[in-house]
């Protein structure tokens, strides 16, 4: 089954059966590896990423869903080489430490930040929380994503 | 300088862009995906296997352990678990027959479509069942190994002791749980096979695959690709998994990638050893320790792996950092029909500690002193003696972490206005935990594996560092890039490091026991040493000045510039055609073990924490919130305090976890709670504020100081939540996780 949607900004199509899963779709028929699998049932949020604004697991979505959607992908974060205040903030605070949790968690924190420019500390806890990481203990992810507001506000 | 600089990490950039290329990132042309089948009982024979006639096999590769060139084992301690069960199974999930196939879908279905038949033999699935004997799976009492160590003498001490008090601790299976499951790709040659995926110890992996397709050194290759954490869990296990592709690329003569789903990671893989500990302990009334009599027992599981040296690690750390001339500390391990046990993050010490701090705790209350006042009575000083009969001279931030720990977060007075009833439904705790950490492998294993590591000059000048140690999160390639740097004299920026890949890079020993740093990041310092004095001597004849000096970056004599670094680097290499120095471990002076009376130096050096847990306890629910932990830990020097600081924070957490809530279900020998729905880890909002303290206590024999760091973490939030929780509730908690179930139980006996 052919559908279009948007991916990082631009118009793909793809041939795949319509329950396959969009992480599935974005890994192998797009070669966007860069959306990870933890755990395949929506628990680990290692496959975040965001559909028309908003933050989902994309192992728990059928491609078919997204027929005409705009999907942004860690891939889709850094623009022209320039890494998004995000990036920058959690390489410079030690937000990824092994890294197979950060391109979700950087989705999850850019769709935050899309919708609260200046989040307090408990509003980025409750929406990292679909989000683990096993190798932070969280501090330095928060402490990252509250650097990128501010830098972003400074801006 | 680079060390003690938080300079952007080597291996930072891809992570955050989504580049860093993770196994199953990987795809090969014409690669097969691959899958284990598992038994599917605890105990049993093997009595038939039948692959169902209607299915088409022609496109399936089968492998079983008839396919294996070599022995049918993997190659560890003592070589007595097989890659693929024979006749006989001893443990849920154990992998019997590989298949892989075009695609994952025609692999799940062709495994759908193979009936396994057994005979059920009566299992052993826990502590108790391997001890009463009824059924011997090993040897003749199923004990699989035991320590002894003694110092003093503690029946005549017990004899004269004030009080005697006594205590039973239990600790349960962790999973390491880190997010990227395991995964390998196997790609056959010619007469060679190479192996790459998410991996610990890449020279585990390559001894496993030499023994078994009888390759050379040459022949069997093995490469980490970016690793999604490991704690433990990508220790030994990945072994097994890469011999698996390996047999299955063999057979169909094509790559094989083989990647496991949550579910079965969880349900296959090693855990942390469960454990029951009990404490004697002989006390004077003033608090002091006189005499000490420890069991530890741990369950191993059905295969040896690695437990004999957890079981080591658990034995010499169950005393504690505390001084007591009497002891007697015995340690067992048994063999059970539940999957073994191996590697996780703290290596028994997490489980000794839970006891001997709990112990501590009980003490202090029955004698009535706080708490602090009788650690701060026993705690090992500089010059004191450990109980294998180590006397501690160097690097000792014993009393330092305390009192960093207390002050910064004003335990003592918050302690007093702890309340146990600071609402109806709600009471706040306070409780303090002291620990230590012994970094590198036990004994004289640093001396017998005799790590190496080098250090090249690439033809555009540039330090390269030579290593077999993996990254696997902590930070690995920035702090050996940031040591050789300083060590040369030249900038961060160009010391570069090569990929863990065996064809490649010495053996530098495995990626555990929190040695990256202290052991092998020595060996790279000193590698980096041997390599700038081939060049100074270089220089002294080219420019005929004997006192030529490398300074930052540059060839100096008496204060005159000779020549830069790189410029230097590349006339050697014109000269020469290469520019390489090696170095290797040798153990400090004055560090001496005896393997028979398992006493004397136990490690070089002792790292060192202290921890305050503040909870809020909900006498309703009985659920237990962590608001706040405060730690100091003496770590030598932090080579990178923002990478320090993240191993302090996620070790912590991942102890949070231990404490409170990761428990796995059993129900006979197959875990039930397989899943991450199920299996609970910690998440943001359930992280506490954390606080953390880095004392640096120099180690002179660690580069720049430096001691182990990336276990000591794992250590000290269990017991200092569980004193928490008594302080709040009065419930004195011997088992952890300290689940609403486990709480109310020890409530209700108030």
């Amino acid at each position: 089954m052919k559908i279009t949607f948007h991916v990082n900004g631009t118009a793909r199509e793809v041939d795949a059966p319509p329950l396959k899963r969009l992480l599935d779709v974005l890994r192998e028929d797009l070669r966007l590896t860069g959306t990870k699998e933890g755990c395949g049932e929506g628990e680990c949020g290692a496959c975040s990423v965001i559909i028309d604004g908003e933050v989902i697991n994309s192992c728990l979505v059928p491609v078919c869903q997204t027929r005409g959607a705009h999907v942004t992908t860690v891939e889709g974060l850094a623009r022209g080489g320039q890494l998004d205040p995000l990036q920058q903030a959690f390489l410079e605070c030690g937000g990824a430490q092994c890294g197979i949790c950060t391109p979700g968690m950087l989705i999850a924190a850019r769709a935050l930040l899309d919708a609260t420019p200046q989040p307090t500390r408990d509003e980025i806890k409750e929406a990292i929380a679909g989000n683990l990481c096993r190798c932070t203990g969280y501090v330095k992810i928060i402490e990252a994503i509250e650097e990128a507001a501010k830098v972003t506000a400074e801006a | 300088m680079a060390v003690g600089q938080n300079v952007l990490r080597k291996e930072g950039f891809e992570k955050l862009t989504g580049a860093a290329r993770y196994i199953d990132d990987i795809a090969l042309d014409a690669m097969l995906h691959g899958k284990t089948i598992r038994s599917r009982l605890a105990r049993g024979r093997i009595k038939a296997i039948e692959f169902d006639p209607a299915f088409d096999w022609s496109r399936i590769v089968i492998a079983d352990h008839r396919d294996i060139p070599g022995a049918n084992y993997v190659a560890l301690i003592e070589n007595d678990q097989p890659l693929l069960a024979e006749s006989e199974v001893r443990h849920y999930d154990e992998p019997i027959l590989l298949v892989a196939a075009e695609s994952r879908q025609l692999v799940e279905a062709a495994a759908r479509h193979i009936r396994i038949e057994y005979e059920e033999l009566p299992p052993v699935l826990t502590i108790e069942e391997a001890l009463n004997g009824a059924e011997i799976i090993h040897g003749t009492d199923n004990v699989t190994k035991t320590f002894l160590i003694v110092r003093g003498d503690v029946d005549e001490a017990f004899g004269h002791a004030d009080r005697i008090i006594e205590g039973e601790y239990r600790v349960p299976h962790q999973e390491q749980l880190y997010i990227e499951p395991q995964g390998m790709i196997a790609v056959p040659g010619d007469g060679e096979m190479t192996v790459m995926g998410s991996m610990q110890c890449p020279y585990y992996i390559h001894k496993a695959l030499k023994q078994l397709f009888g390759l050379s050194d040459e022949k069997a290759i093995v490469i980490q690709t970016t690793t999604g954490g490991g704690f433990g869990g990508k220790e030994e296990y990945p072994s097994v998994i890469a011999a698996h592709a390996a047999l299955l690329a063999l057979k169909a003569q094509r790559p094989v990638k083989l990647i496991y789903d949550r579910a079965e990671d969880i349900a296959a893989t090693t855990k942390r050893h469960p454990g029951v500990i009990r404490h004697r302990t002989g006390v004077m009334n003033d608090g002091s320790l006189v005499a000490s009599e420890i069991d530890i027992v741990l369950d191993g599981g059905a295969y040896i792996t690695l437990t004999p040296v957890v079981l080591s690690r658990a034995a010499i750390h169950a005393l504690g950092p505390y001084r007591c001339d009497n002891v007697r500390i015995t340690g067992r391990a048994v063999a059970t029909n539940t999957p073994p046990n191996g590697a996780f993050r703290g290596f028994g010490a997490p489980q000794v500690t839970f006891a001997y701090e709990m112990q501590m705790e009980r003490i202090a209350a029955e004698l009535k002193i706080d708490p602090l006042e009788l650690r701060r009575i026993n705690l090992l000083r500089a010059g004191d003696t450990t109980a294998t009969g180590q006397k501690l001279t160097w690097s000792v931030g014993s009393e330092e972490v305390l009192n960093a720990t207390v002050e910064k977060s004003d335990y003592e007075n918050k302690k007093k206005r702890a309340s146990r009833s600071l609402s109806r439904e709600k009471r706040r705790g306070v409780g303090l935990s002291f620990f230590f950490h012994g970094a590198g492998f036990t004994g004289s294993g640093e001396a017998r594996m005799k790590a190496r590591a080098g250090i090249e000059i690439t033809t555009e000048g540039r330090a390269r560092v030579l290593s077999g140690s993996t990254e696997i999160g902590q930070g690995t390639q920035t702090i050996f890039c940031q040591i050789v740097a300083d060590e040369l004299g030249v900038d961060f920026a160009d010391v570069e490091i090569e990929e863990p890949d065996t064809s490649r890079v010495p053996d530098s020993g495995p990626t555990v026991a929190s040695r990256t740093c202290m052991v092998v990041g020595r060996v790279v310092q000193l590698a980096a040493g041997e390599l700038k004095e081939k060049l100074t001597r270089f220089v002294a004849e080219r420019y005929g000045a004997p006192e030529a000096q490398l300074i930052a970056g540059e060839f100096t004599a008496n204060g005159k510039r000779l020549a830069g670094f790189t410029e230097i680097a590349r006339e050697y290499i014109a000269q020469h055609g290469e520019l390489r120095a090696e170095a290797r471990y040798a153990s400090p002076p004055g560090i001496v073990w005896d393997d028979e009376t398992y006493s004397g130096d136990a490690y070089p050096a002792y790292s060192w924490g202290a921890e305050v847990a503040e909870v809020e306890v909900d006498i309703d629910t009985f659920e237990v919130t962590v608001q706040k932990i405060t730690t100091a830990q003496d770590i030598g020097r932090a080579i990178h305090p923002i990478l320090a600081a993240g191993q302090i924070e996620g070790g912590t957490l991942q102890a949070v976890g231990y404490g409170l809530c990761e428990e796995l279900v059993w129900e006979r020998g197959r875990i039930v709670n397989n899943r991450l729905t199920n299996y609970i880890i910690p998440t943001a909002l359930d992280a506490p504020e954390m606080e953390t303290i880095i004392v640096e206590n120099p180690y002179p024999h660690g580069p720049f100081g430096a001691k182990g760091l990336g276990e000591l973490p794992m250590d000290g939030a269990a017991p200092a939540i569980a004193a928490a929780v008594f302080n709040a509730t009065g419930a004195f908690v011997t088992e952890i996780p300290i689940t609403p179930e486990r709480l109310q139980a020890a409530m209700e006996k108030l």
